[in-house]
C-alpha cells in the first residue's frame, strides 16, 4: 500500500510540470498585467512603469520568468497577493477553514439525504415512493446553484430572517467563543444547504441503481436461504456492494471539498476559497489565481489517488500493492 | 444408507401436494411447475433428475419460498413441513425455517458468497441468526464446520474471501453454511455441476457422509441419473416442469417405464463401454411459453409417440405399486374408450 501510494505521488510529478505550463501560458495570454488595477496609468509616469516591470521581471524571456515562478513555487513561495497585498500562502490559508467548514457540513448533508433516499428507493423500486425520490433528485439536478441560492436567500433570509445572507460568521464575536461558532454554523446552514441538496441526486440514483441491481444477485439468495431478516440483506449485504462504486464520487468530493464551491459562495458572499479564486480572476491577481489553479489540479490528482486507495480497502477483491 | 422399509412406515418430513409454480412473462402466467407432488421421509434421499429447463430450481425455491418477488409465484397446492403449512408462514416465521430447518445448497458456486465479506462472516451468520451464541463461540463453530467439510487449513480459510477460493472450496463452504444449523432437509441443487469431475466425486461423498452422520433428508438435484444411482433412494424424474415418473431407485433401474427415463438412462455414460459418443436426447425442453397445452409435453421428442399423445394428456398413475408413471402406454383406459367409440 505504502509502496503504491509512493508510486502515485511520484507519478504525479511530470503531470503536475504539464499541468503548470499550461497554467503559465494561460495566465501570460491573459489580456492586462498585474499592474492593471493599481497604477493609474494617466498620471504615471512611463518611465516609473517600465521601472516597475523590470523589477518585476516582466520584461524576462518567457522561460525565465517560467523558470523563476515554477523554482519559487516548488520552494514553497507562491508570490503575495497584489490585490490584497499579503503572501498568498497566507490568504488561502486564512480562507482554507471557511470552505473546508462549508464543504464538509454540505457533504455530510448530501451523504445523509443520498443514503436514506438511495436506500429507500432502491429496496421499494417502481413504487410511488421512488417515483417521488427519484423526480425530486431529478428537479435538484436540473436547478442551478444559483437559482436555488438565490431564492433560498430570499426566503430564508429575507423574508423569514431565519438565517443569514452573507459572511461567515458574526464579525463583533470574539474568535473562540462558544457564540461565536454557533454564529458560524448559522452562517454556514443555508449555503450548505443549497450545495449538500443539489448534490445528492447523482448519489441517489446511482445508489438506488446499484442496490437494485445487487438485489437480484445469488449472494443475496443465498443470505435469503440462511434466514437473515430483510433489512439485515439490505442494510449489510447489499449495501456494502453497492457502496464500492460510490468511492469514484467521493474522489471529485474531496476536491469540491478543498476548491470550495464558487457559484454558492459568490451568492452568499461566504469568505472561501471559492470566492478568493474568482476574485483574483476578476482583479488580475496572477500569484493567488496561478497558485490556486495549481492547487486545483494536484487535489484532482489526490482525490483520485485516494479513491483508488479505498477501493483497496472497501473492495478485497482490488489489492494494492 | 438406511433400510428401505424402515423409511416407508414412518411420517413424511416434507409433502409436498399438487404444487403449481409460475413465471409472469409478456404480462401472463406460465407454469415451471405443474402438479407436482411427492414426499420426503426422514433420513431419505430422494434424487430430482431431468435435463436444463425442467423446473427442478424453480421447484426447490419453491420449498424455500425464495422465488424472485414479483415475476414468479406459487399458485396452487401445499407444501408441508413436519406438518406445517410453510405456505401459510409470513416473512419472519419462514426465515426461522430457512437455515435451521431446511437448508440449500445452489448451483453456482462461483456466484453464491458475497465477495466482500469472509468466509468466516457468512458461516457464522447462519449460526447468529438462530442460534445465540458468542462470537467467539461461533467462530470456534465455523472453524471446526469448514474442518468437517474437507477444507484443510480451516484457521486461515475463516479470514479469506470467496474469491481466494476454489470452485470447490467455494461448493464446500455452501455445505458448511447449509449444514451448519443441522437442518432436518437440505436441497442440494446440482452441487456439482459448475465443478470438475473429480471434484464432483469429492463433494457427492462428502453430502453422503454428512446425511448419515447428521441424520439429515436430502432432496439431490441433478440431471446425472449416475449420480442418482449411487446416492438416491427415492427418484423423480421431471420432463417440462411435471413428474413423469417416480419410484424407488432399485425400480428405476430395473425397468424404467416413461420413454424419457429411458433415453436419460441411454445417456449415463459408462466406464466399460469404448465409445466415447453418448446418447443424447434430440431437441430441447420447450420454454415455458411454447408449452403444449394438451397432450404429452414429450410428444415431439419421443420415439414411441402416438398420434393419441397429441390430444390425450397422459395422468401420473400407478404402474405397479410404488412406480407412477406419466405415459400414455401404460394407461388402458383411453385404450378401452377408444375401443368403445368404435
Ligand atoms: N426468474 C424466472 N423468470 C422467468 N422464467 C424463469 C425464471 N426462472 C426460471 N424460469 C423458467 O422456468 C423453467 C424451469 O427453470 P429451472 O431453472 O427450474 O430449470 P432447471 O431444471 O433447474 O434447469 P438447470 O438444470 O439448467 O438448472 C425454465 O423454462 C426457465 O426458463
Ligand atoms: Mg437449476
Amino acid at each position: 500500500m505504502l509502496k503504491y501510494t509512493l508510486r502515485r505521488i511520484l507519478g504525479m510529478i511530470p503531470m503536475l510540470l504539464l499541468i503548470s505550463i499550461v497554467v503559465f501560458s494561460l495566465a501570460l495570454s491573459m489580456p492586462g498585467d498585474p499592474f492593471g488595477g493599481e497604477i493609474d496609468p494617466n498620471n504615471t509616469d512611463p518611465q516609473y512603469i517600465e521601472e516597475m516591470r523590470e523589477k518585476a521581471g516582466l520584461n524576462d524571456p518567457v522561460h525565465v520568468q517560467y523558470g523563476r515562478w515554477i523554482s519559487n513555487f516548488m520552494q514553497g513561495d507562491f508570490g503575495e497577493s497584489t490585490r490584497y497585498k499579503m503572501p498568498v500562502a497566507e490568504l488561502i490559508g486564512e480562507r482554507m477553514p471557511n470552505t473546508l467548514f462549508l464543504g464538509i457540513t454540505s457533504l455530510v448533508i448530501t451523504y445523509i439525504l443520498a443514503f436514506v433516499m438511495g436506500m429507500y428507493a432502491g429496496r421499494k423500486p417502481y413504487t410511488t415512493a421512488d417515483n417521488l425520490i427519484g423526480g425530486v433528485n431529478y428537479l435538484g439536478l436540473a436547478v442551478p446553484s444559483y437559482i436555488a441560492g438565490v431564492f433560498a436567500i430570499y426566503f430564508f433570509s429575507f423574508k423569514l430572517g431565519w438565517f443569514p445572507f452573507s459572511g461567515s460568521v458574526d464579525i463583533t464575536l470574539q474568535n473562540g467563543s462558544f457564540e461565536y461558532y454557533l454564529s458560524r454554523l448559522h452562517h454556514v446552514f443555508l449555503p450548505a444547504i443549497v450545495l449538500g441538496a443539489l448534490g445528492t441526486a447523482s448519489y441517489t440514483q446511482f445508489l438506488r441503481n446499484d442496490i437494485i441491481e445487487s438485489s437480484r444477485k445469488d449472494y443475496v439468495r443465498t443470505a435469503r436461504a440462511k434466514g437473515t431478516p430483510e433489512t439485515k440483506i439490505y442494510n449489510k449485504h447489499i449495501l456494502r456492494n453497492s457502496i464500492i462504486p460510490l468511492i469514484t464520487f467521493l474522489g471529485f468530493d474531496i476536491v469540491t471539498l478543498i476548491s470550495g464551491a464558487i457559484i454558492t459562495e459568490a451568492i452568499f458572499t461566504y469568505p472561501g476559497i471559492g470566492q478568493l479564486f474568482l476574485d483574483s480572476i476578476n482583479n488580475r491577481d496572477y500569484p493567488v489565481m496561478m497558485t490556486l489553479t495549481m492547487m486545483f489540479s494536484f487535489l484532482v490528482l489526490f482525490g483520485n489517488m485516494i479513491a483508488d486507495l479505498l477501493y483497496g480497502i472497501v473492495d478485497p477483491r482490488i489489492r494494492v500493492d | 444408507m438406511n433400510n428401505f422399509t424402515d423409511l416407508q412406515s414412518q411420517p413424511p418430513l416434507l409433502e409436498v401436494n399438487n404444487l403449481e409454480t409460475a413465471f409472469e412473462i409478456d404480462g401472463e402466467w406460465h407454469n415451471a411447475v405443474d402438479n407436482v407432488s411427492f414426499q420426503v421421509k426422514p433420513k431419505q434421499v430422494i434424487g430430482v433428475v431431468g435435463e436444463s429447463g425442467c423446473g427442478k430450481s424453480v421447484m426447490s425455491l419453491s420449498i424455500m419460498k425464495l422465488l424472485p418477488k414479483g415475476i414468479g409465484k406459487i399458485r396452487n397446492g401445499d407444501i408441508k413441513f413436519n406438518g406445517i403449512n410453510l405456505e401459510k408462514l409470513n416473512d419472519k416465521e419462514m426465515n426461522k425455517v430457512r437455515g435451521k430447518d431446511i437448508a440449500m445448497i445452489f448451483q453456482e458456486p462461483m456466484t453464491s458468497l458475497n465477495p466482500v465479506f469472509t468466509i468466516g462472516f457468512q458461516l457464522s451468520e447462519s449460526l447468529h441468526n438462530h442460534f445465540n451464541i458468542s462470537k467467539k463461540d461461533a467462530r470456534k463453530k465455523v472453524i471446526h464446520l469448514l474442518d468437517k467439510v474437507g477444507i484443510s487449513r480451516p484457521e486461515k480459510v475463516v479470514d479469506e474471501y470467496p474469491h481466494q477460493l476454489s470452485g470447490g472450496m467455494r461448493q464446500r463452504v455452501m455445505i458448511a453454511m447449509a449444514i451448519a444449523c443441522e437442518p432436518k432437509l437440505l436441497i442440494a441443487d446440482e452441487p456439482t455441476t459448475a465443478l470438475d469431475v473429480t471434484v464432483q466425486a469429492q463433494i457427492l461423498e462428502l453430502l453422503q457422509e454428512l446425511q448419515t452422520t447428521n441424520d439429515m433428508s436430502i432432496i439431490l438435484i441433478t440431471h446425472d441419473l449416475g449420480v442418482v444411482a449411487e446416492s438416491c433412494h427415492e427418484v423423480i424424474v421431471m420432463y417440462a416442469g411435471e413428474v413423469v415418473e417416480q419410484t424407488d431407485v432399485v425400480t428405476l433401474f430395473e425397468s424404467p417405464k416413461h420413454p424419457y427415463t429411458q433415453l436419460l438412462m441411454q445417456s449415463i455414460p459408462r466406464m466399460d463401454q469404448e465409445e466415447e459418443v453418448l446418447a443424447s436426447i434430440e431437441g430441447i425442453v420447450p420454454s415455458l411459453k411454447n408449452m403444449p397445452r394438451q397432450g404429452c409435453k414429450f410428444v415431439d421428442r419421443c420415439p414411441k409417440a402416438m398420434d393419441e399423445c397429441r390430444s390425450i394428456t397422459p395422468q401420473l398413475r400407478e404402474s405397479s405399486p410404488g412406480h407412477g408413471v406419466k405415459c400414455l402406454l401404460y394407461e388402458t383406459s383411453w385404450e378401452q374408450e377408444g375401443m368403445k367409440a368404435k
